[in-house]
């Protein structure tokens, strides 16, 4: 297994301007593992997501999934290479329903050309009720099928946090990235949200990277963590020892390792 | 000394690009606003300018600077009723209500005045002096004396006063700005008086040098200002200079090589290709979108 | 099946409509200026709604349309006049020769983003302009003379092919991909939606239906001149588009329908009409930046309010 990770990250860095938001950041994950991903404030974790999904081209290092070499690629390419993201700022198709959001997702599956759509031939049908089925099954998955019709935007936040979700997994990926999925969540739905991931990696066979704040999140669920500093990664590890690393506690600066970040 | 000519006709058409472009990117900078309706501001100075040298037999200094003050009320008039609701709005919201705007003015003083042209009165004496061997009237020597004295004016404002530096730090970061006590509107205010009285100066300059101005005279010289701006980077004051410049000098190659019909075709080129390929100008840098 | 039941009633709908207006038109109950009257309204509706894929579903701000409309009114006039070939083949030519100038505005502008996409596609249809205005063979400034083909009956076809394509693409899985776009690029492009291309197609196919609506507006008036088709032409369309409600389409037949009466009735004032109309769009802007219908469509008003699944009219 190790000697064919699903993702290797190597030596991958970015600059803006003067700054290197990331700099030579390795990275392995293998097939079917749930991997951390923290750091303070302003540590390049976000960047790490961007560079990974063809957001920004790392100006240093490689990128390989699957074994393919996919630095330079742009987003939608990437993801239809199989791998999928939130955003930590929540980026929903707020005008559209809930059905459409995960629908769009589903897009690049679905084969009916413009012309079938425009001249509504048979296939186009066929295209769009396979589309529209397999939308309303993934929402039943996530308990959002009630609310189906709703605006995205009218959602309670919980709601939203969980219908990204939703859609990152409706496209199809091998690998998935959450941005801070528990952030703005109280306790209860931090719980439902750990019993979620957990409940969609068996399911879909999936690889995730987790980025979180919230400690007990992250060392209830991951088997590794890698923590970023400025940009460097300052440790990797089990949770157990990511807990005593001399580096982690420093750069979090005093601040108690296990604490909540809202 | 064809050339030589062409060249100081350029600078002459330039400074007029570089007087308008400077409120384009001054506006922008602060409120990344696309003021269409600037261009109409100076078309109300060249009048402005005509009206008080005609009727108020004014010289030119007084006319000049009359025509920047009514600009400067215009501009700042237009922005609290216009334009300050739409701080929060999206760009493109702001962009369609600037274009609002401009085509207001214009029909509104079309309503009031009619169409007709004028012919701008002769207030400077016409003698023109032989630069190696190109005729160099002294309209023009005086065109860029008096822009190049505004913009030396313009550079002390912004980096030597206190106004100047309330208008970079609002443009740097608005909310932070005002939390250092800095008064945010006032700040947008001046910037645009500062920068409406800059085309009023433009629309006198005009009206001098090519003696017909008309109330939809603003639109082209308005757009052309704006090719200025984002040529020299929108938002960076030298840049407008310099790209007010330039444009001016290309425009006059291209009419004296025989392409005249083609001139403001030049100038759209040269913005498509400065938005493609360097759409932040010649002095911007590049920054990429946070996600 | 639902959607095509629709589909039927849609055209029965179109039917009746045509049946009246021919009936009133031939029993002279309408006379000439009504009928010219419903031309330009025709014509007038197929440019908002060409726009309305671009702006409206897209999000892509495209003041520049105008440039469209001229490339069909010249392509299908020479078509007619120079090549003395059939009125509904120049119509043809016309969309497709728009659609390809389109695709040649749209691959380098489309990259651009907001207010600068505008300024491009502003730029641009001066340029297509200027060409015009520059090649003797069109009558360069002094315009071009076209013999008056255009009719009801040809201007109510070429209006329903629009609205039917439109909607048609608009209800599929190609329209939602261009609604991402306009509701949130980056995750657009992050659920595997291939961004630039859907931004051309719908470019492409809203400069088609332009090109249209130029070759029907050339064959309605004699004569075409480059400075008909100036900067505030495209003002004219995107007011339809603006007050209608980005991202409404029967909103933009709408203010189509209402903007062209109004215009008609101050055909003698110019002065006013331009007064009135950037009145509205600032007021618009200012107090209702969504437009009079927001993103909802008149069907939303009849069906129950939570059926509305997708922007851009009913299902066909
Ligand atoms: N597009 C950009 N241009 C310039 N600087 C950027 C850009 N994107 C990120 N940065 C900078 O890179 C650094 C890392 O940012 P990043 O968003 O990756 O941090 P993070 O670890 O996700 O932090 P947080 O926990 O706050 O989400 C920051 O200093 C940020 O300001
Ligand atoms: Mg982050």
């Amino acid at each position: 297994m190790s000697t064919n990770p699903l993702l290797h990250i190597q030596n991958v860095g970015i600059r803006f301007g003067g700054l290197r938001a990331v700099a030579n950041f390795t990275l392995k994950l293998n097939q079917g593992e749930l991997i951390g991903l923290i750091g303070p404030n302003g540590a390049g974790k976000t960047t790490v997501f961007n560079l990974l999904t063809g957001v920004y081209a790392p100006t240093e290092g490689e990128i390989f999934f699957n074994g393919e070499r996919i630095n330079g690629l742009p987003p939608y390419k990437v993801t239809r290479k199989g791998i999928s993201r939130t955003f930590q700022n929540i980026r929903l198709f707020n005008e559209l329903s809930v059905l459409d959001n995960v629908k769009i997702a589903y897009h690049s599956l679905a084969k009916h050309s413009i012309f079938s759509s425009i001249f509504r031939f048979p296939k186009h049908f066929s295209g769009e009720k396979e589309m529209e089925e397999k939308s309303i099954e993934f929402l039943k998955i996530f308990h959002l099928d009630h609310v189906k019709e709703e605006k995205a935007k009218n959602l309670p936040y919980g709601q939203q946090r969980r219908l990204e979700i939703a859609r990152a997994l409706a496209a199809g990926p091998k690998l998935l990235l959450l941005d801070e999925p528990a952030a703005g969540m109280n306790p209860q739905e931090t719980k439902e949200l750990m019993e979620l991931i957990s409940f969609i990696r068996n399911e879909f066979n999936l690889t995730i990277l987790l980025i979180e704040h919230d400690m007990k999140l992250v060392m209830g669920v991951c088997e590794k963590i890698s923590v970023l500093d400025h940009g460097q990664l300052i440790a990797h590890g089990t949770p157990e020892e990511i807990r005593k690393h001399p580096k982690v506690i420093e750069a979090y600066l005093g601040e108690e390792v296990g604490e909540e970040h809202a | 000394m064809e050339w030589i000519q062409q060249f100081f006709n350029g600078i002459s058409l330039g400074s007029i690009y570089a007087l308008i472009a400077l409120g384009y990117t001054m506006v922008y900078g602060i409120i990344k606003l696309i003021n269409f309706a600037h261009g109409d501001v100076f078309m109300i100075g060249a009048f402005t300018g005509f009206f008080a040298i005609s009727v108020l037999n004014l010289s030119f200094l007084p006319a000049l600077l009359l025509a920047m003050i009514v600009c400067a009320i215009l501009g700042v008039t237009i922005e609290r009723i216009a334009y300050k609701r739409l701080r929060n709005s999206t760009r493109i919201a702001a962009l369609i209500t600037a274009i609002g705007v401009s085509l207001l003015i214009e029909y509104i003083f079309i309503y009031f005045r009619g169409a007709q042209p004028e012919a701008y009165p002769e207030v400077l004496a016409k003698e023109t002096y032989n630069i190696f061997g190109a005729k160099i009237s002294s309209q023009s020597v005086l065109i860029l004396c008096v822009t190049v004295i505004l913009m030396i004016l313009l550079q002390f404002i912004v980096h030597r006063s206190k106004i100047g530096k309330a208008m970079r730090a609002v443009a740097y970061d608005q909310d932070a700005a005002k939390l250092m006590g800095i008064n945010v509107d006032n700040t947008i205010s001046i910037t645009f008086a500062i920068g409406s009285a800059l085309a009023g100066a433009a629309g006198v300059i005009f009206g001098i040098y090519y003696t017909k101005i008309d109330p939809l005279m603003g639109i082209i010289p308005g757009l052309k200002a704006f090719i200025a701006a984002v040529l020299g980077g929108i938002g960076i004051i030298p840049g407008a200079m310099v790209g007010g410049f330039l444009l001016g000098i290309v425009e006059t190659v291209v009419s004296a090589s025989g392409f005249s019909l083609w001139r403001d075709a030049a100038a759209f080129i040269i913005l498509i290709l400065i938005l493609i390929f360097r759409p932040s100008g010649i002095f911007g840098k590049n920054a990429k979108e946070k996600v | 099946m639902k959607m095509i039941n629709r589909f039927w009633k849609f055209m029965l709908l179109a039917i009746i409509i045509y049946t009246i207006i021919q009936l009133l038109i031939t029993t002279e109950v309408f006379n000439l200026f009504y009928t010219n009257t419903l031309i330009t309204i025709a014509i007038n509706i197929i440019l908002a709604v060409s726009l309305h894929l671009v702006i409206g579903i897209t999000g892509q701000f495209s003041i520049g349309h105008a440039g469209f409309l001229a490339v069909g009114a010249y392509i299908s006039a020479i078509v007619t006049m120079k090549l003395a070939l059939p009125f509904p083949l120049a119509l043809f030519a016309a969309g497709v020769i728009a659609a390809v100038a389109g695709l040649i505005v749209g691959i380098p502008t489309l990259r651009l983003r907001g207010d600068y996409l505008a300024i491009a596609t502003l730029g641009f249809a001066e340029i297509i302009r200027i060409i015009f205005l520059n090649i003797d063979y069109v009558g360069g400034a002094a315009g071009m003379v076209v013999s008056r083909t255009t009719n009801w009956t040809i201007s109510y076809i070429c209006l329903l092919i629009t609205l039917i394509v439109i909607i048609n693409f608009t209800n599929s899985r190609h329209g939602r991909a261009c609604v991402a776009i306009r509701e949130n690029e980056i995750a657009a492009d992050a659920m595997g939606i291939n961004t630039t291309y859907y931004k051309v197609v719908a470019f492409v196919i809203g400069s088609f239906f332009a090109g249209i609506a130029g070759g029907l507006y050339a064959h309605n008036f004699y004569i075409i001149q480059p400075a008909s088709f100036g900067f505030l032409k495209s003002f004219d369309i995107l007011i339809f588009v603006v007050l209608g409600g980005l991202g409404s389409l029967s909103g933009a037949v709408l203010s189509a329908i209402l903007l062209t009466i109004v215009s008609t009735f101050l055909q003698d004032y110019a002065e006013t009409r331009m007064i009135i109309y950037s009145l509205i769009l600032i007021l618009v802007m200012l107090y209702r930046p969504q437009g009079l219908m927001g993103t909802r469509e008149i069907t939303d008003f009849f069906t129950s309010r939570k059926k509305n699944a997708l922007k851009g009219g009913e299902n066909l």
